[in-house]
């Protein structure tokens, strides 16, 4: 039976396959051909996960080794997949979701030529490759090349309509962001090495490799790991390419920019929990700096007037929860909200690319408002998503945020009260975007109006599926205090990520904190319906102005360190490389010129002479060594 | 025999050439012979690898000590092979160029070729010498004659440079040959010198900075971006691709297992000048608008990327710097293909005046995309294995700040990415100007060179082993001589 896993290496091969058809293939088939292929083969793909998953529930995990990939000296790198209770989940999310949102772009890029059309889900479906294979590989490495892989699919989806200046500029930002990050990855991947020699899961996370390990090895590793989730998760200080990256197509954000590619940095640090736990003091880290970032990106959200941009500081924030969970040790909750996350704002996304599609393009959520008696399918799952998010039971956010805050609660009730403060900015956020887009007036065009409609069903179903996932997403996870044995999700988990027992907190508190976030969430909505029901625009002021230019941090990076780089190319460039080096060499130069002016005279002769020359200076070279030798 | 005839074919073939008359045969008659010499690397590599074959002895000066000896390790093999890949791919691509005295031109390229070739797989140190001399003369002259407007000055430079550090490198040999107890230059010999760490010093300095200017590593790096940009693409592609192996080949064949002890003892310098040399020239690309001058700078990047691998002197850095050799040779060549036919197709090199290609070029845009990302090492491309193997053993390596270091190296990384994004950005992406209005796209002989370059990126990226079970053997001896002088310094 173990032998039946090891064709796992057909999930991410199916999605190159597609690439490569779609890729190669895209000038001769027609439209319906490359949706067929593109859909088609990650719906396979699902098939086979959803089995591999149900193998993994009966117990069956394994480690398939198909080739060496690099085996130099001591250090053997194999190229492994590695099938357990963690990868099986994710296949499921990964292909799953994007199986949805493969079919919902198929009507969303409707309107692309078949060429563009083709190159779109080409690249798609090697976004999935490279994630399956971050998700499957057994070793750091593996991980590594589908960590770099992802982020090159987000940088071409990101720029995928090239004519735009600002989207390439946006798509650079983002590949080279994610790289500081993958840098310090990759020097956690060497300092391993240094101190074991392997990088794989199997060997590495055993009591003999980290008895090898001193603490401060252990500090640095996770630490360097920690960076490297900074860069692709967008957590603080490099999460300023996300909101950016929303010029890709909607579809993409959805996909790669909410639901999978940004809970990599989550992926990478429950994989490695083990180590995490040793290591206190990085602990504290990634749960100050999830918090800090949840917080920071959750006050920009309070004031765009992009229907995307709210989503993306939203994204930001909620990934900064998983990082907090992370930090508070509590694995199980960071992957339950990065699974539920998956499903909301999934949908979410997609729901704004349904109005999107609605308003021709128009973004702007100042020139929207009344849009629930148009796009009511796309309403009432938008609607579901904001409710899902705010975290009200017993919608799906409500359990994973809970699980998140009482984690909190148990490291530091002072964590807590700034994460229910966040959670709080969050339902209002939230809701302004609802209540500003979808009640009120219409406030944009004539030609707008005119041209509003519900989507097609290819868009739709996709939105109604995930909206029940939204809703019944949460109970795999369902806390002890309810039902005893309810959080099927952690029990599912146990073998990768030991589950906490003891909680110090008692029934009593936890049902307390959990009436008082649901209190305060509701109180925050309905202040948010009497605030933007009847929206008018007026321009920031004040602080207001500070939230809405995002705090004026993009403006600081670009004084602070792009331009001094830019600054020191110029000056080596124009005065150091031309003047000072070359001025050394010159100077040698000078000295010969008469030698100068004979080589020009030769210039001009004909090529007998420079093979005479060139006999005559190997002639010249073996007297003079042979009179040496005298 | 295999030896003999790499540098056989090329020379012969490169004489026959001068009186070649017909341009339409010219182009066929080098291709032909290009690729005859290809086949027989390659025939090395798998049907004739026994030792018999890829030795050759011949009589040759011997009233000096000296011998015609040449012996192909698997360093020189990978490297011939690099060699014999590079020149069917030039003269492919660059097959609708027209250069005036063609003849002389192609022939010229050819010696070049066998020049190379003998500095690979010579034995004999004054062999070795004649061979490097062989190398570069032709280079002169190719840069000198068929080069842009600047190109005897720059010429000049390039000359006064290599010449320089050719005569530092004689000197060496010459100190060298006279401490040999049997009055030879036979590579034994020299393996077997006893030098006074102060006398090792010595012919180190001599030897390291012939080498250190051939690849170029900061400070003696500014013939380089001129030369480049000078030079007709094609001798710059073999320059880039090929030549500027000869000094880290140098590094592992002569320097290295002559005077292993001190160059132990200057690996720390060595590697913190060439770490900033990467930065300093990284830096440098991000701020270009040639696109020559930028693979230029970016090229000077990775050379000191390879020459830290080598320094790091253990088994993974040197491992990692031997197919890196190889897989940057590969990549340099197809950007410099790519950047040939820019500046041919739409008149100009200058980024700020190229955009919008990615409309009229498809083709062209996905060869060009591919060849940037391998120029930036990622993961499943040929230098992905390379640098990751360099990184590896710079953290590993005994080097005191190897922490700092590997960050540091690590920058260019991240500015890499910087500059070779902001490249492909300029001239694929945006709309389309009136420079770039009507161009069409790649030509066929073109694609197919891209083509075999894009497979061999691939090839080398996903499936490495072989090449390092390859040169793991060599890399071993060398890496315990070093470990040896390590335990003996403790």
């Amino acid at each position: 039976m173990q032998n039946a896993l090891q064709i796992v290496y057909l999930i991410p091969l199916l999605p190159l396959i597609g690439f490569l058809i779609n890729g190669l293939g895209r000038k001769h088939l027609s439209k319906s051909a490359i949706s067929l292929i593109g859909c088609g083969v990650l719906i396979a793909s699902f098939v086979l996960s959803v089995w591999v998953f149900l193998q993994v529930k009966s117990g069956n995990v394994f480690t398939a080794n198909y080739f060496d990939f690099i085996n130099v000296g001591k250090l053997k790198i194999p190229f492994a997949f590695k099938v357990d209770q963690l990868s099986a989940l994710f296949l499921l999310i990964i292909t799953g979701v994007g199986s949805l949102i493969h079919v919902y772009s198929t009507s969303y890029m409707q309107e692309e030529k078949a060429e563009h059309f083709g190159r779109y889900f080409s690249y798609l479906n090697l976004f999935i490759f490279s994630m399956l294979l971050l998700v499957l590989g057994a070793n750091f490495v593996i991980m590594f090349i589908g960590w770099e892989g992802v982020g090159l699919c987000s940088y071409l989806l990101i720029g995928y309509w090239f004519k735009k200046h600002e989207y390439n500029k946006a798509a650079s930002k983002a590949f080279i962001m994610n790289r500081i990050g993958d840098l310090a990855f990759l020097i956690a991947i060497f300092w391993l090495i240094a101190k074991l020699d392997t990088v794989s899961f199997d060997e590495i996370f055993t009591s003999a490799s980290l008895a090898k390990l001193k603490a401060y090895d252990i500090s640095i590793i996770t630490l360097l790991l920690f960076v490297g989730a900074t860069g692709k998760s967008a957590q603080i200080p490099l999460y300023t390419w996300l909101p950016d990256a929303m010029a890709g197509p909607t579809p993409v954000s959805a996909l790669i920019h909410a639901a999978t590619m940004v809970t990599a940095g989550i992926y990478m640090i429950a994989r490695s929990n083990i180590l995490y736990s040793l290591a206190p003091f990085t602990m504290d880290i990634i749960a100050y700096v999830g918090l800090a970032t949840a917080l920071l990106a959750a006050t920009i959200a309070l004031k765009q007037n992009d229907i995307k941009k709210v989503l993306a500081y939203s994204t930001v924030s909620q990934l900064g929860f998983m990082f907090l969970a992370l930090g508070c040790g509590a694995y199980t909750a960071a992957v339950f909200h990065v699974m539920t996350h998956a499903f909301f704002k999934a949908l979410l996304f997609l729901g704004s690319g349904s109005v999107i599609h609605a308003m021709g393009g128009d973004q702007d959520i100042r020139n929207m408002g009344g849009l629930s008696k148009k796009l009511k399918i796309t309403f009432i799952t938008f609607l579901i998503g904001c409710i899902a998010i705010a975290g009200i039971p017993p919608f799906s956010g409500f359990f994973s945020k809970d699980a998140i805050l009482l984690s909190a609660f148990v490291k530091n009730p002072m964590l807590y009260g700034i994460a229910l403060f966040t959670a709080l900015l969050t339902a209002f956020y939230m809701f302004r975007l609802l209540f500003i887009t979808f009640s009120g007036k219409f406030r944009g065009t004539e030609d707008q109006h005119h041209h509003l409609h519900e989507s097609p069903a290819a868009m739709t179903i996709p939105l109604i599926v995930l909206a029940v996932l939204s809703v019944i997403g949460g109970f795999v996870g369902i806390p002890e205090v309810f039902i005893h044995g309810g959080d099927k999700l952690g029990e599912f988990l146990s073998p990768v990520i030991a589950m906490q027992t003891e909680h110090h907190v008692s029934h009593a508190t936890e049902y307390m904190l959990m009436g008082l976030s649901t209190v305060l969430v509701i109180t925050m909505i309905i202040v948010a319906w009497y605030k933007f029901r009847n929206y008018q625009h007026t321009d920031a002021k004040g602080f207001g102005k500070v939230l809405e230019n995002k705090w004026y941090v993009d403006e600081m990076y670009e004084a602070g360190i792009v331009k001094p780089l830019k600054k020191a190319g110029t000056f080596f460039s124009n005065v150091f490389d031309t003047k000072v080096v070359d001025g050394m060499v010159n100077g040698v130069g000078r000295l010969v010129q008469y030698g100068s002016r004979q080589l020009r005279l030769l210039q001009s002769g004909q090529a007998g002479n420079y093979i005479l020359l060139m006999v005559i200076s190997m002639v010249v070279i073996f007297a003079i060594q042979f009179f040496l030798r005298k | 025999m295999i030896s003999f005839l790499l540098i056989l074919i090329p020379l012969l073939t490169g004489l026959a050439t001068f009186f070649i008359k017909n341009e339409k045969l010219l182009r066929l008659w080098v291709l032909f012979a290009s690729i005859i010499t290809l086949i027989v690397s390659i025939l090395g590599l798998c049907c004739f690898s026994d030792e018999k074959y890829l030795q050759y002895h011949g009589e040759w000066l011997s009233s000096l000590g000296a011998s015609f000896s040449l012996k192909m390790d698997p360093a020189a093999q990978l490297l011939c092979l690099l060699n014999t890949i590079a020149f069917p791919l030039v003269f492919l691509s660059t097959w609708n160029n027209r250069y005036e005295n063609a003849k002389n031109f192609f022939a010229l390229m050819l010696l070049a070729q066998a020049g190379i070739m003998g500095v690979f797989l010579a034995t004999d140190a004054l062999l070795f010498y004649f061979f490097w001399e062989l190398a570069l003369i032709p280079m002169y002259f190719l840069c000198s004659q068929w080069g842009g407007e600047k190109r005897i000055a720059i010429t000049f430079k390039f000359f006064i440079y290599t010449f320089i550090g050719s005569l530092l490198m004689l000197v060496g040999i010459l100190y060298l040959y006279g401490h040999t107890p049997d009055h030879s230059f036979a590579i034994e010999s020299f393996y077997n010198i006893k030098l006074t760490l102060k006398q090792q010093n010595l012919v180190f300095w001599l030897m390291f900075i012939a080498f250190a200017v051939k690849m170029p590593i900061f400070p003696l790096h500014t013939w380089q971006p001129d030369t480049y940009e000078q030079a007709p693409t094609a001798t710059t592609m073999i320059l880039s691709g090929v030549m500027v192996k000869m000094g880290l080949f140098g590094l592992i064949r002569w320097l290295f297992p002559i005077v292993s002890s001190v160059a132990y003892a200057w690996g720390d310098v060595i590697t913190l000048t060439a770490i900033i040399g990467m930065i300093y020239a990284s830096l440098i690309a991000l701020r270009q608008d040639d696109l020559k001058r930028l693979v230029a700078y970016s090229s000077i990047a990775h050379i000191g990327l390879l020459c830290v691998g080598m320094f790091t002197q253990n088994v993974s850095g040197i491992q990692g710097a031997m197919i890196q050799m190889f897989s940057h040779g590969i990549n340099i060549i197809g950007l410099w293909i790519l950047v040939e036919w820019i500046e041919k197709t739409t008149g100009t090199r200058k980024m700020s005046e190229l955009g919008g290609l990615a409309q009229r070029a498809p083709v062209m845009t996905i060869f060009f995309v591919i060849i940037a990302l391998a120029n930036i090492a990622l993961p499943l491309t040929n230098a992905f294995v390379g640098e990751f193997l360099i990184f590896n053993g710079l953290l590993g390596s005994a080097t005191q700040y190897y922490f700092l270091y590997t960050i540091l190296a690590g920058v260019c990384i991240v500015l890499g990415a910087a500059y070779t994004l902001r490249m492909v950005r300029k001239v694929a992406y945006g709309e389309v100007n009136n420079r770039t209005e009507n161009v069409s796209d790649i030509s066929i002989n073109i694609k197919i060179a891209l083509g075999a370059i894009v497979v061999i990126i691939f090839a080398t990226g996903i499936y490495a082993q072989p090449i390092l079970d390859f040169t793991s053997e060599l890399t071993n001896e060398l890496v315990q001589k070093f470990d040896f002088i390590r335990q003996t310094l403790q």
